[in-house]
């Protein structure tokens, strides 16, 4: 059980010519494994990401989650946008609850409960416009947690927010990672947050992308930003980063 | 600085309708200016009563035509043909800016000609209609529905269409319903404009009442207009004008208060102080 990724190509076509941007992917990850993606922006990290929730089909490869090919987008992968897309004109209880029945028992139960984990408390009736970045990021993690995803997928999910937020937000995560034992993979383009969440970090590098490093992490959670041994790790992934980094300015592309 | 938002709801919400009856004070200066002004004129004898007559003697018109039954007679008449001929039109545009703006096939096959139509003014079939319904009931209703059918139609079609994609997407990760996607996502969505169409078409069914009364009708606020002319009341004339001005914007604020409560969601600029 668990998620096995393998695409042999992924191309682009930007005005009749051919761009390879993803090659040759190989991850697999066990159940309850959090993959973070490092890569440089344009190393397609986010395409990989789509492709693992089925929202793109074209690309050479196959994806197969708890056995089950992906075919096409689903709540079995738990999806999380860069922006939090709740609706504007349902409130958080019902954005949560989306096209599930609020009245109906069952639901209303998982509902409150979701909304405990996510910390919102007291807001369950709030519309989206109402709330902050932060806020809105829970609910919509809340509305793909409460479908049961076997895998949830994050897409650069605290990037629009501050500092402070992203930090708590990275707690709540983990918090949740931890008591619902989900399969999580998450992209990011902060070196920081890929080691202080990830069981693996994979680093991409750019044109086209490919895994240039798969690091295992083995320290406990919480985790400790000021530890020498997390230290230690960011050090090494950083210059894993930044030998991609360099490679890509030696062959004179980039920026 | 959300929490504190939340906290302070209340007290906005009645600093808000403090607000609202300020500016509703402030609408009435100017109307209330001119009233003045109005009777002071007529009053000193400078105009004759034919051409205008004072404010004072219009509302003792009004008066006596609200005493007598005449008005409410005629204002009856009047709310039930643009009511049936809003309600025709209104119902028809809905169903159709729905299935042009669900289906693409629906869309080609229809909206060229709906465009075509569109440009048609309601003045120019008028003839038409008295041609083939005559001078009664039904060519009234049916020259009200054709007016009031577009402004409806287009912003039904624009609203169904203006649903954004990124929702779209959500949906389709959620694994939302064909029927979930139309009552979640897409109604929701496209109710803003629905309620501008709605609007719309309202205002212009009561403009195109006038025209259907002014062609030929023996009742109507309308045609006691027309009636008060040919016999030069002015004042009568006035009130029908009154009439027409007070009932259509009662309407329109109708349906700015349900829009108002369907679109709470919505938090949109407000207009400077």
């Amino acid at each position: 059980m668990g998620v096995k990724i393998s695409i042999q190509e992924k191309n682009f076509r930007i005005e009749q010519e051919r761009k390879l941007v993803l090659d040759d992917i190989q991850l697999t990850l066990n159940k309850g494994d959090f993959l973070t993606i490092i890569g440089p922006s344009g190393c397609g990290k986010s395409t990989l990401l789509k492709i693992v929730a089925g929202l793109d089909t074209d690309y050479r490869g196959a994806v197969i989650v708890n056995g089950r090919q992906v075919e096409k987008p689903g709540i079995a992968q738990g999806f999380i946008f860069q922006e939090h897309r709740l609706f504007p004109w349902m409130t958080v209880e019902q954005n949560i609850a989306a096209d599930l029945n609020l009245k109906d028992p069952e639901v209303r139960e998982k509902v409150d409960e979701i909304i405990e984990i996510v910390r919102l408390k007291g807001y369950e009736k709030a519309y989206p416009s109402e709330i902050s970045g932060g806020m809105s990021q829970r609910v919509a993690i809340a509305r793909a947690l409460i479908r049961d995803p076997e895998i949830l997928l994050l897409d650069e999910p605290f990037g629009a927010l501050d500092a402070f937020t992203r930090q708590h937000l990275q707690d709540v995560l983990i918090d949740i990672w931890q008591r619902k034992k989900i399969t999580m993979m998450l992209v990011t383009h902060d070196i920081d947050e890929a080691v202080y969440l990830g069981t693996h970090i994979a680093i991409l590098s750019a044109n086209p992308g490919r895994v240039e490093k798969l690091v295992p992490v083995e320290l406990s959670y919480p985790r400790s930003r000021t530890s020498p041994s997390y230290q230690d790790v960011r050090q090494r992934v950083l210059q894993e980063f930044e030998k991609t980094e360099y490679e890509k300015y030696r062959d004179g592309e980039g920026i | 600085m959300v929490r504190a938002q939340a906290l302070n709801k209340p007290i906005a919400g009645g600093k808000k309708a403090k607000k609202s009856s300020a500016a509703w004070g402030k609408g009435l200066v100017f109307p209330l200016l001119v009233i003045i002004i109005w009777q002071i004129v007529s009053s000193s004898g400078l105009v004759s009563v034919t051409v205008l007559p004072s404010p004072l003697q219009i509302v003792s018109t009004f008066y006596q035509l609200i005493i007598s039954g005449v008005l409410l007679e005629h204002l009856q008449i009047s709310i039930y043909r643009a009511a049936a001929g809003f309600l025709l039109g209104g119902g028809i545009a809905l169903i159709l800016g729905f299935l042009v703006g669900f289906s693409k096939q629906f869309e080609s096959y229809l909206d060229p000609t709906m465009q075509m139509l569109r440009t048609i003014p309601s003045l120019a079939v008028t003839p038409l209609f008295i041609l083939w319904f005559g001078l009664d009931e039904l060519s009234k209703i049916l020259l009200i529905a054709f007016a009031s059918f577009f402004p409806l139609y287009v912003n039904t079609y624009n609203g169904i269409r203006s649903v954004d994609m990124k929702l779209f997407e959500v949906a389709q990760v959620l694994e939302f319903s064909r029927w979930k996607k139309v009552t979640k996502l897409i109604l929701p969505s496209a109710l803003g404009h629905i309620l501008v169409g709605i609007r719309l078409s309202l205002g212009i069914a009561w403009l195109s009442l006038v025209v259907a009364e002014l062609m030929g009708s023996s009742s109507g606020v309308g045609y006691m207009i027309m009636d008060a002319r040919q016999f030069s009341q002015t004042d009568k004339v006035f009130v029908g004008i009154i009439i027409f001005g007070v009932v259509g914007k009662l309407t329109d604020s109708l349906v700015r208060l349900l829009e108002k409560k369907l679109l709470k969601w919505q938090t949109n600029f407000e207009g400077v102080e």
